[in-house]
């Protein structure tokens, strides 16, 4: 691999040939503010947060677009980039909600974070603000467009990791929005409610509706588990707090999906706290299944099934397992069947 | 007569608004009646560039101009022109200084002072025929180029000619196509960028509707040159006639096969669609541009990659805008060393500029680079409208930078201009005097680009809207000292870190007024008062009871009632101003001079 | 399953999830898998969009039949004939690969003979798909650098099912296109541990990493590690143990987090045979159709509330973390298991899941080199024969498992069933993009957005019949009916009803042909005749 080595804020540094200058300051642990770059996602260049100083170029490069080059002078954090990227977010925040109190992204919004960083005060510019219907229609995905700084994420994952298109810029301007075509709800739209416009959504335009006052992004561990769902493996991250599962995040590390999930994965969680729930054994007795304690339950099974192969053989006992449990449960009930029952008579529906 | 004789009727958009297409039925009618048929005839041509005057039409081959000429001037002109040899003294132009009727173009400095290559067939031929073109030397360059030259061979005369696009930015158009040809590719686009959509900007327009073959053959050499087999022609909807007119070009140059496949029988391919554009302004941008073609959302895309080595569906892609195509084949066939001794070191040939605004003669001129503003301004456009004083140039249309009487003797090339804080651009010069406001003008411009703003990066979409506000509030009278910092912070900010030239230039009608207008600014914001008496909000209307003569005109075309008196009890009119809305009127209509407004 | 394993020497999905965005071909027969398996639906979506080729063989308009560039809609149960007549044309072209079937392959012989009776112009009748549209698909599929197939249900759900499988692995081997990255033959596995509960040997003839349970030496190494002496002979496979309890044969069922009463096929007669127990227990985590059977009822626990490790349809075995408690009084159904073999004189006894992993490598080669430390957040995809190997992106490079790739020729067979006179439409089954089998009825949110079924008839069926759209009329089957709304559109073809299989209220397979392919034993589920009739109101 060919290597580069260039100066940023008077730091040598050797990058890989094709990085871009944002890359070269991630690998190299300098900061630089984002909005509308992912990883995952082409880079739109567009909110103009990165820009960057750079000697003999015209104006001020957003660092994100603009390749390396061997002998490149950069200058991350000088006041007049900073004052740059300051203006940009005063415009930001000027015409943003100032609800942060109550916004679901608190605590985890770029947004915010930049502002904060950059002492941006919210007084600068005063005018016209959006004032734009909640789309609120469908159980999935809370979308306020007045939150929305047009990033333009949630447009690049759904036509680059979704393959759907649904969502893209209309209007001009200040009047600019995201949304799907002729301004539908989401609901009316071509839309999967994959959510992986969720899941880029650097502000609290877009969240996981069911998560909304469920908690906080400091009160929430992150449980990295795989998916219940299909044979597609996605891993995803359980948001938990106080013991309770409250959904679903990307998690971008997950091998097979990355970002993506589908609408069963990221929105299908709360069939764990369902009210078809078993959770307690039953044992029928007079026709009807009423509660028991484990004991009994277990007791009951273990003398009927001795019962049973004792009288008709291990061969009139079978087990359905399950494709739905893990391995090692799989591994134990055909070990239960064949070396404890004494019969492979084990099946699951394995084709379907 | 014994020699033929061609009456040029100008049929350009600006005309034919005036009326000039019945003229063109009726002087066919009168030469008919006449019986001069086969001695006279008569063209529609395009823009002949002298809209201030039009409809106008030219008496060939004497080269004698008529202007404003009405339906009903017809007989006269054919009777005293064609039959007696005589002028028509009351629809010839009267030259300001000596107040005496001028008859040829020759003595017209409007014309005199001007160079037409671009424009050489403009006004003289009839657009929608190849065969006029073809008369005037068209379709030589090619033929040159495809027996003559190899591709390298015509994109080293190109370079050598130091041509430079014409669309703004002022690009080495020889360097851009060779990107285009080095980049490797087994398909290569051609775009002509014919989104003119400058206010007050219609170079381009005059040049498709007056001349749509000399684009297509420029655009044949480029493809040639660059080894391009499709192009595209973007043009805006709004531009009806030149479509026409593009769309009859194309038909007739295929039918001539020089559009095609084999083209003149040399092996090489080209063909050429018009693609109409939905009306944004952004998509002027090439990249913008060709997201449209592709059926996306205009909105311009980072570069790099650029358009040669990345454009239209991901190939290689060239796009020059009108003027600059057209321009080429007048280098090939004329050669590079012709074409350099027009204009000045570093910007070659002529530019085409559309006058408008407060000009006496409003119109399209091409004159070499290098020709100073006051040339343009007080020679070709015969000085400022009314007898007021000059006051500033807007050049280089909604983006481009107010240019102060001082500056004036500006040779006008591409480094020069945008040394002074404005730019050549498309070629819009907007003229004004003293009775506009600067900081109106630079809110007028504002609205445009904040309207004409794509909405993708961060600092055009939002910072637009709030200089716009900023500005809007000091024409208002309610602009803080603060706000002339907060505006030039924000404009070098959206000048530094826009995606696209039409971001990066947005602020310049804001940049360019705060210095050399900064007094303007600073009268609305410090004494509430507009120094050209332009901002509604900042007037106030005034009648000297002195010379008041109690007449009452002032009082009845009042259309708020605000103003009171009575001659019976001697009580002079009084403007009550919580009522007023400073429309003027009173003013105009006091014959005694007692309104003043300060 | 049992298809590929015998063309190839191991039924697994040959590639990775991951490869499929940088493929040049993909043919997609019998998959749905924008709704059934969405995220691999994208990643097609993503090659599509870097300019790969689409060929779909499906007799519904589905959504990848949309975004293709060939779209073959064949009468349901023509697979074989399709893909012989493709081959045909490949073979009849010289587009094959000569030097892979020389080297990799047997039998190439044999096939060639027998699919010289499917010339392009006879397989265009039996299959309904345009003469060109085959040439077309044969061209691209064969000439491209590399070429994937995936296929699912609309496969195997067939009385030939094992027999579509193969044809599809004749036709990779022709080509060439296996053993190599972004190609191969890749069934997308339904559920989400399917490929897990196979592996583990949740089988009735093989145990752990498919060693027989009929192979002494693999018999002897089981009955050492677990100390007891075990069956020689194959058990029971679900059809038939619901044929045996009927007859008695069957006297006790032990059924662990499944539900067939909902969705294996006529579920009428499955019914019957869990009702002619003595004894049934469910272990379930939530009140299922055959829970509510149950003499007695388990409370196991959700994959939120356990650890241990799935294997998705790629073979990558990945960690299931617990996240939280078992619910109330639930338990890890592991534990539950332990419990009970305790209780009946063989402890087992293990201090984690871990633990059983380290078993399972212990004895299975393919896992040898899998602990759950290693699996960590990326996975290991098997066979992983040793602790420093890092696992196997795509298989039969070089070399099939089972040495050469055998061609097996195919014939073509009807389905099952046919409609008739009496039951004059088919009825296909499937699943919809929100919803998974029974398991998503209990997400509240997933429910709402799709409430209920709707089954989709052609609008000329509905013309027909007198329906209207969102009527909800009678379906039936000779195996039983069902009340269910419909659609009318054109996504299914004239003559055919699509239905899902997710629904309690319109419980689909009472309606499903409990024939079954000879060697796996999977229903048709997706072939049967059934009528519709408007409800008298």
């Amino acid at each position: 691999m060919e290597w580069l080595t260039l100066t940023i804020d008077g730091r040598e540094v050797s990058v890989p040939k094709g990085s871009t200058v944002l890359d070269a300051c991630r690998m190299n642990n300098i900061p630089i503010p984002t909005l509308c770059h992912a990883p995952e996602l082409t880079s739109a260049g567009a909110c103009r947060l990165c820009v960057v100083q750079i000697e003999g170029m015209r104006n001020l490069p957003p660092s994100c677009v603009t390749q390396a080059a061997q002998g490149m002078k950069v200058e991350t954090q000088n006041p007049k980039v900073r004052s740059a990227r300051k203006t940009i977010l005063e415009l930001l925040v000027a015409n943003h909600p100032l609800d942060c109190m109550t916004c679901q992204k608190m605590g985890d919004c770029s947004l915010a974070e930049y502002a904060y960083e950059y002492g941006v005060t919210g007084e600068v510019y005063h005018g016209a603000k959006r004032d734009l219907p909640i789309d609120n229609g469908n159980p999935f995905i809370l979308r306020d467009p007045n939150k929305c700084i047009l990033c333009g994420k949630c447009i690049r994952a759904c036509s680059e990791i979704q393959g759907k298109s649904i969502l893209d810029f209309s209007f001009r301007g200040f009047d600019t929005q995201v949304g799907p075509a002729f301004n539908l709800p989401y609901n009316e739209s071509d839309c999967d409610f994959c959510g992986s416009c969720v899941s880029v959504c650097p502000v609290g335009a877009l969240v996981e509706k069911k998560m909304v006052g469920k908690g906080r992004p400091w009160e929430v561990s992150k449980v990295q588990t795989t998916c219940p769902f299909c044979g597609v493996g996605c891993n995803f991250d359980l948001n938990v707090k106080d013991g309770k599962v409250i959904g679903v995040t990307s998690n971008p590390d997950a091998p097979v999906n990355g970002k993506a999930l589908c609408v069963k994965g990221r929105f299908g969680m709360d069939m764990i706290y369902s009210e078809n729930r078993v959770t307690t054994p039953l044992i029928r007795k007079d026709g009807v299944l009423v509660p028991a304690e484990w004991d009994e339950a277990l007791d009951l099974i273990a003398s009927k099934l001795g019962e049973i192969k004792n009288t008709y053989g291990p061969n009139s006992i079978g087990a359905l397992s399950s494709a739905h449990c893990t391995n090692e449960e799989n591994y134990l009930m055909q070990k239960f069947m064949r070396a404890v029952i004494g019969t492979n008579n084990v099946d699951h529906c394995a084709r379907t | 007569m014994a020699e033929n004789q061609r009456i040029l009727v100008c049929a350009g958009t600006g005309c034919a608004s005036s009326g000039a297409l019945p003229i063109i039925d009726i002087l066919i009618d009168e030469i008919k009646r006449q019986g001069l048929e086969e001695t006279v005839s008569v063209v529609g041509t395009g823009c002949q560039g002298f809209c201030e005057k039009g409809p106008t039409l030219v008496i060939e081959p004497q080269q004698i101009l008529y202007t404003r000429v009405k339906g009903e001037d017809v007989a006269e002109i054919i009777e005293q022109e064609l039959v007696k040899g005589e002028r028509v003294e009351r629809l010839l132009l009267v030259d300001q200084e000596t107040q005496k009727p001028v008859s040829s173009m020759a003595d017209i400095n409007f014309f005199a002072k001007q160079h037409r290559i671009v424009l050489h067939n403009c006004g003289v031929i009839d657009p929608k025929k190849i065969e006029d073109y073809t008369a005037r030397e068209g379709y030589k360059a090619i033929e040159k180029a495809l027996k003559e030259m190899s591709p390298e061979d015509a994109l080293e005369e190109v370079k050598k000619s130091g041509l430079r696009g014409r669309g703004g930015a002022g690009f080495p158009t020889g360097l851009k196509w060779g990107f285009c040809r080095a980049t490797p590719s087994d398909k290569k686009y051609i775009i002509c960028n014919a989104d003119e959509g400058d206010p007050g900007a219609f170079m381009d327009r005059s040049v498709l509707e007056g001349d749509p073959h000399s684009v297509i053959e420029g655009m044949l050499i480029g493809a040639y040159a660059i080894g391009a087999d499709e192009g595209y022609i973007y043009c805006r909807a709004e531009y009806p006639l030149a479509i026409k007119h593009l769309g009859i070009a194309i038909k007739q140059a295929e039918e001539a096969g020089y559009l095609g496949d084999n083209i003149l029988g040399s092996g090489f391919n080209f063909h050429l669609k018009v693609f109409e554009g939905a009306g944004a302004f952004v998509c002027g941008e090439e990249t913008a541009l060709m997201a449209s073609i592709e059926g996306k959302r205009g909105m311009p895309r980072v570069r790099p990659p650029f358009p040669a080595v990345s454009g239209l569906w991901g190939k290689p892609t060239n796009v020059n805008n009108v003027e600059t195509w057209s321009n080429v084949p007048h280098i090939l066939r004329k050669g590079a060393e012709w074409y350099t001794q027009f204009g000045t070191e570093k910007s070659k040939g002529t530019k085409i500029f559309a006058l408008t605004g407060k000009v006496n003669n409003t119109g399209l001129v091409e004159v070499p680079m290098g020709t100073t503003l006051r040339e343009i301004i007080f020679d070709i456009g015969d000085g400022i409208q009314g007898g007021k004083k000059f006051k500033a140039v807007q050049i280089g249309g909604p983006s481009g930078g107010c240019l102060p009487e001082d500056m004036l003797d500006l040779a006008v090339d591409y480094d020069t201009l945008t040394q002074a804080g404005a730019m050549v651009g498309s070629g819009g010069l907007v003229i004004m005097d003293e009775t506009t406001c600067m900081v109106d003008i630079a809110r007028y411009f504002l609205n445009f680009t904040k309207k004409e703003s794509c909405g993708k990066c961060t600092p055009c979409r939002e910072g637009t809207t709030r200089m716009y506000e900023i500005l809007d509030r000091i024409t208002k009278g309610e602009g803080k000292e603060e706000d002339l910092d907060t505006l030039e912070n924000l404009a070098l900010t959206i000048k530094e870190t826009s995606l696209c030239a039409l971001g990066q230039s947005a602020p310049n009608p804001i940049l360019a007024t705060l210095k050399y207008f900064r007094h303007e600014y600073e009268a609305h914001i410090r004494d509430h008062k507009c120094p050209a008496h332009n901002c509604s909000a900042l007037l106030s209307y005034t009648i000297d009871a002195e010379k008041c003569k109690m007449c009452s005109l002032c009082a009845k075309n009042c259309p708020v009632n605000c103003i009171t008196g009575d001659k019976k009890t001697n009580t002079p009119y009084v403007i009550d101003e919580d009522k007023c809305i400073k429309c003027g009127t009173c003013m105009d209509k006091c014959k005694f001079g007692a309104v003043t407004r300060a | 399953m049992a298809g590929l394993a015998t063309s190839f020497g191991s039924g697994a999905m040959t590639n990775s999830i991951n490869e499929i965005p940088n493929t040049k071909v993909m043919f997609v027969i019998g998959s749905n898998a924008t709704e059934a398996h969405p995220v691999i639906g994208t990643k097609m979506k993503q090659a599509l969009a870097k300019g790969a080729k689409l060929i779909v063989a499906d007799p519904r308009e589905i959504n990848l039949a949309e975004c293709s560039d060939i779209w073959m809609r064949l009468r349901p149960g023509t697979d074989i004939p399709l893909i012989n007549g493709i081959m045909n044309i490949i073979i009849a072209n010289g587009w094959e690969d000569r030097a892979f079937i020389e080297e990799r392959t047997e039998g190439f012989e044999k096939l060639r003979e027998s699919v010289q009776k499917f010339p392009p112009e006879v397989v265009s009748k039996i299959t309904g798909v345009p003469v060109e549209q085959l040439v077309e698909a044969a061209r691209i599929y064969a000439t491209a650098e590399c070429a994937e197939i995936f296929y699912t249900l609309g496969i195997t759900e067939h009385t030939c099912g094992t027999d579509n499988v193969m044809s599809l692995a004749n036709l990779a081997m022709l080509t060439g296109n296996i053993g190599k990255e972004s190609s191969g033959v890749n069934p997308l596995r339904g559920q989400n541990n399917v490929q897990g509960a196979c592996d583990m040997g949740a089988l009735p003839n093989v145990y752990t990493g498919y060693q027989s349970v009929t192979n002494p030496e693999a018999r002897a190494k089981f009955e050492e590690a677990w100390g007891v002496s075990l069956d020689p002979n194959p058990g029971f496979m679900i059809p038939d143990m619901f044929d045996a309890a009927v007859s008695k044969n069957l006297r006790a069922l032990y059924v662990l987090g499944e539900d067939p009463v909902i969705t294996d096929a006529d579920a009428n007669h499955v019914r019957k045979g869990l009702q002619a127990l003595d004894f049934l227990v469910v272990q379930e985590i939530f009140m299922s159709e055959t829970a509510k059977l149950a003499d007695v009822v388990l409370p196991g626990a959700s994959y939120a509330e356990k650890t241990g490790t799935f294997t998705n349809t790629e073979r990558r075995v990945q960690m299931v973390n617990q996240a939280i408690k078992p619910i109330g009084n639930a338990r890890i159904d592991g534990d539950i298991i332990c419990d009970l073999a305790t209780r009946m004189g063989y402890p087992f006894v293990y201090s984690s899941s871990a633990e059983v992993m380290e078993e399972i490598a212990k004895l299975t080669p393919s896992f040898a080199g899998i602990t759950h430390e290693r699996l960590g957040t990326q996975g290991l995809q098997w066979p992983v024969p040793n602790s420093e190997h890092p696992g196997t992106k795509f298989l039969h490079e070089g070399k099939f498992t089972r040495g050469k790739g055998v061609f097996v020729p195919i014939e073509h067979q009807l389905p099952g069933e046919q409609p008739d006179e009496e039951y004059p439409l088919l009825l296909s089954t499937g699943r919809k993009l929100s919803l998974y089998n029974v398991f998503t009825q209990s997400s509240e949110a997933l429910v709402s957005h799709s409430p209920e079924e709707l089954a989709e008839v052609n609008p000329l069926d509905g013309k027909k019949l007198g329906l209207e759209d969102g009527e909800v009329v009678k379906v039936a089957s000779r195996r039983g009916e069902l009340e269910t709304k419909i659609k009318l559109t054109e996504r299914v073809p004239e003559g055919m009803v699509f239905m899902t299989l997710h629904y309690d209220e319109a419980p689909t397979n009472v309606l499903t042909n409990g024939a079954y392919d000879k060697v796996t034993k999977t229903y048709e589920y997706k072939v049967c005749g059934i009528k519709i009739s408007k409800l008298n109101k």
